[in-house]
């Protein structure tokens, strides 16, 4: 009984995370994505963005930011899975949407997607700072490169930028390797440091800096160099995955099929990066990568297969655990030679890295440290790019019963020597003393 | 000595005629001590019929779990149990740390009575557990105190101890602790230890072993006996009062009983290691020291034994200072000198208050108030001294004991209040020797001043028995010194004999010439005697009735002619237990692990065990911590629920705030950054405007007073009365889930980690208005990382007045 009820709670603590999330293990794909816009245009002019998603099962339904009847929930049931908010200009969203109700879809484990603009709204903004990326507070200011700008037939005022200064994570952009620069005209964000949650992927060269095009310097930019981040995601700790840039023509179809030269260099690409590099990042951010699960966590003495529910100290015990990730169609074994379990009681007394069979099976074996008490199996697996995996499972850990010690001691028989010897003495002592006379 | 065979040739009448008063009078105690019985266990149940059948308290709510374990898993799964569900995560090995006399007494008594096709429940067996053995107490009072004074004192005792309020207060029905039956144990093995004393009989002996060896399973205060004895012992020897029956009921106590002793888990080794133990091996050594001089000065001339002693006194010396040398280096180097440290607070009353917070702060180990002392044991604190007086009239080894007994346990019930329930058994056995003794002066001279009127028949039988004891004891010392092993089969025989001998010589006669008193005074002597026993029940029915029979869990106050119930713990407990996931871990402090576990069963992370200092402080560290500080405590600790009592709306004084500065105390004596003067304003402790901030942003401070101001709208708490110096306040890390009925239990759970980072907040000027101007909207629980702004927007709409709205609590 006892047995039962722990593997229920393990399960059910297995599967909590994923109940209130969108991205169910169960039904991954079919997809709703609700997009927002500023106008109706720009269904058209990003069509090449959106068929993207719509060519990989996503469904998508367009609607106005200020269309009065938009809701993202209905009976407390969320509609959507996703949100695209390619609306920068909105001041106050139509229906019941309104920042408590974005971040709360967030909250519930839903993705979304920031394309903010030089004439972004403060909502927009407050969105961002939500989620953990300031934008420039300037409202006219974009981010300008004097040095890394994209060459084009007018001179310009060098807001569109061609940076290739990107995040090395091949889980977030693909294995496939970007050779074209990223076209980006809009504003510039940055991000807290000590924030752990968010990961710039985009980044602005050294040399940017954001101010107002149109008008001198007058004091320094706020924001300058690399700390500027063209493109950010966010990961929460529910697992909910955010992108945030400051341009939404990055998106258009006219920067996908542009052509780029980066200002100083020779070559010139056909094409711009910017369809596989949003492509790819949607895809990270809609859970078609890096998107880890665990099953089947088991644990048992070794040399048996039923789990017990305690461990006594000294004992041998074996510890598996399987990991898939999801590839956008199935579930793929996740290989990886650093998942480590811990067997933990205030602080870790068992720290081991577990070996796999590239089957996505982690095992590994261990014995029980020689102190007593409730340990927890815990794998804390943080991999950048990755969803993090915190599983934790509780066992009692008892000391030994009073008949599981030794019952004879070697180092104790002068003792056991001495007792009886004192015993028969004493015996002989008191027949003597008794009858003799 | 008289031959005995002579004597009961010589006068056969009377002989007869004395069996047949002795048997009536048999009869009538043994009837007496049935109904003192009775009288002990009914006036035991005032709870169950006031309140209902419930365990009280804290600790019985332990006994009570460990009980149901035993009784459900076997002996053996509770010797082994290894219990995960409290010091979390540390968990406990409750087989090898818990007296287990109690639990197996109630078990034993649960199995019996099912096995009769009794079906009762746990729960009822516990609950009534104590009354039981109060009964069984009384009667070892019966025996212990015949033993010294003979059986009208014996009555006048038992009848005493069935209803002293101080051990009432430990065992009312409910009150299922281990004093409840350790007292009893302590009294049977003193009745057995005088038993041997006065018989010098090895059955007793051994008896008396085996009566220590349940009070070792039953409770710590066992160290009491193996202390008192030996002091008994050495005071004997030392007034030359050694004899071989003091031999015989001491040497074997201290082999059996320590053989048996050291095999209970809980004590073990400490048995021969620990100082509290080392009077009893040291007294061994001296009784054998001594008993072996007595055998070589009967074998050797005077003047050989003179030589004999110089010789070995000038070895034995030097050897015996190398010795306690060596003890002494042993003993000084560890660091508490050997004593456990609730010992020492005994030796030294100041020890605990200067180095161990955690027992000074248990309200049961402070010194007592005299008022105390009147309350506890009311008229027999005047009787006491007539006691002791008696009891020097004359001295025998018994009654050395019972002053012996007396004299410490003053001192002791001195130092801890709760050791008055030592004291309560001598006060009773003192006051029953002195009410009988002076019962039998008064009616003695009565019946000599009127012989016509009273027959000779009509002695009673407490003054026939008592002279009997002394009689004895005289004879014991008289023959001392030729009393050997021959005789001991006969005394048996000849004790009953001297009953009828002695009185009848001239020793009584002399005794009744003396202690007659005019019959004015002692009839009028006789009425307030009488009075005063009136008095003194009156105090024990009404102390019964109304003081200790609350169980506690449950309050009850009486006010407008109308009585309100609190049922607030039960109320917080079942919510969690309802409310909650099975493995969820619940802090609080220590004081209500107990009920947690057994009520709420959930894990706790300190209870009422307090074995681990570290845990303690923690959790004392993390009430006295800033929220976040402490949630971070909380949270390395997986606590999902924190809980606090709190007294302020109802006026229920011994709430958390009240027993706060020993959180801080203790959590400072491990973590200093906590530092008791920061809680402190000039010295007072004080939560109104004038508290420190230290004080008002502390999690206790915080959790208690959380919304309280909706309650009346100047948030005026009742128990400290006064204002709370901080009214308005969020809360960011911890949010409430369940209050009380009456506010007093309030339950909070950790909020998880913020799900997203936010970036760097610029408030704008708005939101620093809505953080001082948001405040009673009670039914919005605002997080802190939600919009500000979206905040602001609410409050500013729902409170339009911010002075003079109707501030309602909405739980009443």
């Amino acid at each position: 009984m006892g047995k039962l009820w722990v593997i229920l709670i393990a399960s059910i603590s297995i599967l909590l995370p994923f109940l209130g999330n969108a991205f169910s293990p169960e039904s991954p794909t079919d997809r709703r994505v609700l997009v927002l816009l500023d106008d109706s245009a720009i269904k058209s002019s990003h069509s090449i963005y959106f068929n993207s998603l719509k060519s990989r099962g996503f469904d998508l339904e367009f609607k106005l930011a200020d269309d009065p009847k938009i809701a993202l929930q209905r009976y407390g049931q969320y509609l959507y899975d996703a949100l695209i908010l390619f609306c920068p200009s909105v001041e106050r969203f139509g229906g019941s949407i309104d920042l408590a109700a974005i971040i709360d879809f967030v909250d519930s484990g839903r993705d979304l997607i920031i394309a903010a603009d030089s004439n972004a709204s403060d909502l927009i903004r407050e969105v961002g700072t939500e989620c953990g990326v300031e934008f420039d507070e300037d409202p006219s200011a974009m981010v300008i490169d004097h040095i890394g700008y994209a060459v084009s037939e007018t001179e310009g005022d060098h807001t569109l930028i061609a940076s290739d200064d990107l995040i090395k994570a091949d889980v977030i952009l693909g294995s496939k390797k970007m050779v074209a620069p990223i076209l980006f005209q809009g504003i510039g964000h940055s991000l807290n440091p000590a924030n752990n949650l968010v990961l710039k992927v985009l980044s602005a060269s050294p040399s940017a800096y954001s101010a107002n095009p149109k008008s001198k310097l007058s004091t320094p930019p706020s924001l300058t160099g690399s700390a500027i981040s063209l493109v950010s995601i966010v990961q929460a700790r529910n697992n909910a995955r955010i992108l945030i840039t400051g341009s939404l023509s990055m998106f258009s179809n006219r920067f996908f099929r542009s052509g780029v030269q980066k200002a100083g260099r020779k070559t010139k690409h056909e094409k711009s990066g910017n369809e596989q590099f949003l492509t790819e990042i949607s895809k990270w951010v809609f859970h078609e990568r890096g998107h880890l699960k665990t099953v089947n966590i088991k644990h048992h003495k070794v040399g048996e297969t039923d789990e017990p529910s305690l461990y006594r100290i000294n004992d041998e015990l074996e510890y598996s655990v399987e990991i898939y990730e999801w590839s956008g169609t199935s579930w793929e074994p996740y290989v990886a030679n650093d998942v480590q379990v811990q067997f933990y009681m205030m602080s870790p007394y068992v720290l081991k890295t577990m070996s796999h069979d590239k089957k996505g099976l982690y095992s590994t074996s261990f014995k029980v440290p020689d102190v007593y008490g409730v340990f927890q199996f815990k794998v804390e697996y943080q991999k950048l790019g990755y969803t993090s995996l915190s599983l934790s499972k509780q066992i009692p850990v008892r000391p030994y019963r009073h008949n599981e010690y030794e019952r004879f001691i070697p180092a104790a028989y002068p003792y056991y020597g001495a007792a009886f010897s004192m015993m028969a003495g004493f015996f002989i002592f008191s027949f003597v003393h008794l009858y003799s006379k | 000595m008289a031959p005995p065979e002579a004597s009961s040739a010589a006068f056969p009448n009377r002989y007869a005629s004395n069996a047949l008063r002795h048997a009536f009078g048999d009869v009538l105690s043994y009837f007496i001590l049935l109904l003192i019985g009775v009288l002990a266990f009914s006036i035991r149940i005032f709870s169950v019929i006031k309140y209902e059948s419930v365990i009280h308290e804290f600790d019985p709510y332990f006994n009570y779990r460990v009980t149901k374990f035993l009784t459900k898993q076997g002996i053996y799964e509770f010797w082994n149990w290894f219990d995960d569900r409290t010091w979390y995560p540390l968990g406990r090995v409750i087989g090898g740390t818990v007296y287990p006399g109690l639990t197996l007494t109630a078990g034993t008594i649960w199995w019996l009575l099912n096995s009769l096709n009794i079906p009762l429940s746990v729960e009822t067996v516990c609950v009534f557990t104590a009354p039981i053995f109060s009964a069984l107490a009384s009667w070892a009072t019966y025996l212990l105190t015949k033993e010294v004074k003979g059986a009208g004192a014996g009555l006048t005792s038992a009848f005493l101890l069935a209803m002293v309020p101080s051990y009432i207060s430990r065992s009312v029905a409910g009150s299922y602790d281990n004093e409840a039956v350790a007292i009893f144990a302590l009294i049977f093995t003193f009745g057995l230890y005088i038993k041997t004393l006065n018989t010098g009989s090895l059955f007793y002996a051994t008896l008396n072993a085996l009566a220590y060896f349940y009070m070792v399973c039953s409770w710590g205060g066992y160290t009491f006996i193996i202390n008192l004895i030996p002091m008994h012992v050495l005071l004997c020897v030392v007034t030359g009062r050694y004899s071989s029956r003091l031999y015989i009921a001491y040497a074997p106590l201290v082999v059996l009983g320590t053989l048996l002793a050291a095999s209970v888990p809980v004590v073990g080794f400490n048995a021969v290691m620990t100082s509290e133990h080392f009077a009893s091996f040291l007294v061994f050594i001296i009784i054998h020291v001594v008993a072996f001089v007595y055998y070589i000065k009967g074998i050797l001339s005077p003047k050989m034994f003179k030589v004999a002693v110089t010789l070995v006194v000038s070895v034995g010396l030097a050897v015996c200072c190398a010795m306690i040398a060596v003890l002494i280096a042993l003993v000084a180097s560890s660091p508490t000198k050997g004593w456990s440290g609730r010992s020492l607070s005994l030796l030294d009353p100041t020890y605990a208050s200067k180095y161990i917070p955690i027992i000074a702060s248990v309200s049961e180990h402070q010194p007592p108030t005299w008022p105390s002392y009147f309350m506890d044991i009311n008229v027999l604190a005047f009787l006491v001294p007539a006691g002791i007086i008696a009891c020097f009239l004359p001295l025998s080894d018994a009654s050395s004991f019972a002053v012996l007994y007396i004299a410490t346990s003053a001192y002791f019930s001195g130092v801890m209040v709760r050791l008055m329930l030592v004291l309560a058994p001598a006060a009773c056995i003192t006051s029953g020797i002195a009410l009988s003794e002076a019962f039998d002066v008064f009616t003695r001279s009565i019946k000599f001043q009127l012989p016509g009127v009273l027959s000779n028949a009509e002695v009673d039988v407490g003054e026939t028995s008592s002279a009997v004891v002394e009689a004895q004891n005289v004879a014991g010392k008289t023959d001392k010194p030729e009393e050997t092993s021959k005789d001991r089969p006969s005394r048996k025989k000849k004790k009953e004999r001297v009953h009828e001998e002695k009185p009848s010589t001239k020793a009584k006669a002399e005794k009744k010439r003396l202690l007659a008193l005019p019959l004015a005074a002692s009839v009028i002597s006789l009425l307030l005697l009488v009075f005063l026993g009136a008095f003194y029940v009156r105090h024990c029915v009404w102390a019964a009735a109304e003081v200790y029979s609350a169980p506690s869990v449950v309050l009850s106050y009486r006010s407008h002619g109308r009585l309100h119930i609190f049922d607030d713990f039960r109320e917080a407990y079942a919510w969690l237990r309802h409310n909650t996931d099975v493995n969820d871990k619940v802090a609080s402090w220590w004081d209500y692990g107990y009920q947690t576990t057994a009520m709420a069963n959930r894990t706790v992370i300190v209870d009422n065990n307090t074995w681990n200092n570290t845990h303690i402080a923690t959790v004392g560290t993390a009430m006295s911590s800033p929220e976040r500080a402490a949630w971070e405590i909380f949270h390395s600790l997986d606590v999902k629920y924190v809980f606090v009592i709190f007294g302020g709306l109802i006026g229920y004084p011994s709430d958390d705030i009240n027993k706060f500065l020993w959180m801080v105390r203790i959590g400072g004596g491990l973590f200093p950054h906590i530092k008791e003067a920061d809680y402190l304003r000039d010295g007072s402790y004080r939560i109104d405007s004038k508290a420190t901030p230290t004080m008002l942003n502390c999690l206790m401070y915080k959790l208690s007073y959380y919304r309280f101001v909706e309650t009346d709208g100047k948030a005026f708490d009742k128990v400290r009365q006064t204002e709370i110096g901080k009214k308005y306040f969020k809360l960011t890390h911890f949010e409430e889930v369940f209050t009380t009925h009456h506010w007093m239990v309030r339950i909070y759970k950790l909020k998880p980690p913020k799900n997203r980072i936010r970036g760097k907040t610029k408030k704008s000027k708005p939101v620093q208005f809505s953080l001082f101007c948001s405040k009673n909207n009670s039914d919005v629980h605002l997080q802190v990382d939600f919009n500000l702004l979206m905040l602001w927007q609410k409050t500013s709409s729902r409170n339009s007045s911010r002075s003079g709205a109707q501030k309602k609590n909405p739980w009443h």
